[in-house]
């Protein structure tokens, strides 16, 4: 108790125990590194992505619908989820468990719609013949230039990398909904800290959505879109 | 311990109003790059300013919806720089990537294809 009462006087003591050097708890410093380190996974995804695509024929085959209406809706969808996530923790620093609780339901359910419109999504391209290391046959056709046929790896890259953030959309809305269920018997700072790991996957999306999807805009409308 | 009880129950800073405005702001250049999306243009410019565009919404998410600037420095400091060393690092090895298209073997004729999906009745 001494060591904590003493721990707004010296600065120097910030390490020896019973403070908070950073003033926010070891949870929330948890959680900032591990965003730290998921960030880095992801930015490994994408550079690798981008290395292939520079140094590759990349087919860019998307069309305005479904492709870039669907993954704008979805866009959308993750933004908002954001707006309900950080109203639900406003709620709970104001000590108002149950508007935190509705807030951050509806956060559940913009989550689930960008996983549902992101599956149809998948469905569309899977039924057009993409596979992880297939183009289909079409689309060679389409993007063949002076005689080299486009990379293969497109449908490696999209799924891997769409797969993983959408893996990681999932495992937020099940916790989500744990802090939910919960949230009479947990902290604020625990409120705070799934608000945390949500952003995160908002932020992802920021930078996957234009590399993956408005890098490969149907621009000459190669595939008769 | 009362003292950081209370730095933990701290009002949350930051009104809705202000959270509505960020929320608009990001749903305003997601439209610019959807819109840019269309307009013809060099690929690295392309691509410099979709880069740009989000890194500017990461860090309206960082700083106002994940709170980082209403923390102390020390942790923007002790996040932010590893972080983007880290992502200069996995940087170096892209010009490598301009020598190694011009490596590509050139195919005579395109490589195999998937046999088309069976369809289910």
């Amino acid at each position: 108790m001494s060591t904590e009462a003493r721990a707004g006087t010296f600065p120097a003591v910030d390490w020896e125990g019973g403070a908070f050097p950073y003033r926010v708890g070891h949870r929330k410093l948890g959680m900032w590194l591990f965003i730290v380190s998921d960030s880095l996974t992801f930015s490994a995804l994408l550079i690798g992505y981008s290395y292939l695509r520079a140094s590759n024929v990349w087919p860019t085959p998307f069309p305005f619908y479904p492709s870039i209406v669907f993954s704008s809706v979805m866009t959308f969808c993750l933004l908002s989820s954001s707006l309900t996530m950080v109203f639900g923790v406003s709620a709970s620093s104001k000590g108002d468990k149950a508007k935190a609780r509705k807030w951050i339901l509806l956060t559940i359910v913009f989550g689930v719609a960008f996983i549902v419109l992101h599956l149809i999504e998948w469905q569309h391209l899977i039924h057009d013949g993409l596979q992880p290391f297939y183009l289909p046959e079409h689309w060679v056709q389409a993007f063949t230039e002076n005689g080299v046929p486009p990379t293969p790896l497109f449908g490696a890259t999209f799924f891997a990398i769409t797969g993983l953030h959408m893996f990681h959309v999932a495992t937020g809305a099940i916790y989500l909904s744990v802090i939910a269920g919960r949230i009479k018997k947990l902290k604020h700072e625990d409120v705070e800290i799934s608000g945390l790991y949500w952003h995160f996957v908002d932020l992802v999306w920021m930078f996957v959505f234009p590399l993956i999807y408005i890098m490969s805009v149907d621009m000459g409308g190669r595939l008769g879109h | 311990m009362s003292e950081h009880a209370a730095h933990a129950e701290e009002h949350f800073a930051g009104s809705n109003r202000l959270f509505i405005s960020i929320w608009v702001w990001l749903l305003v250049l997601t439209l610019l790059e959807i819109f840019l999306a269309y307009r013809p243009m060099a690929l690295h410019f392309m691509l410099t300013i979709l880069l740009g565009l989000s890194l500017i919404k990461a860090a309206l998410i960082m700083a106002y919806f994940m709170h980082l600037k209403f923390e102390r420095l020390s942790l923007i400091l002790t996040l932010i720089p590893a972080l983007v060393v880290c992502i200069l690092l996995l940087l170096v090895f892209f010009p490598d990537s301009f020598r190694s298209s011009g490596l590509r073997y050139q195919y005579k004729e395109a490589p195999p294809v998937a046999p088309p999906p069976v369809e289910e009745p």
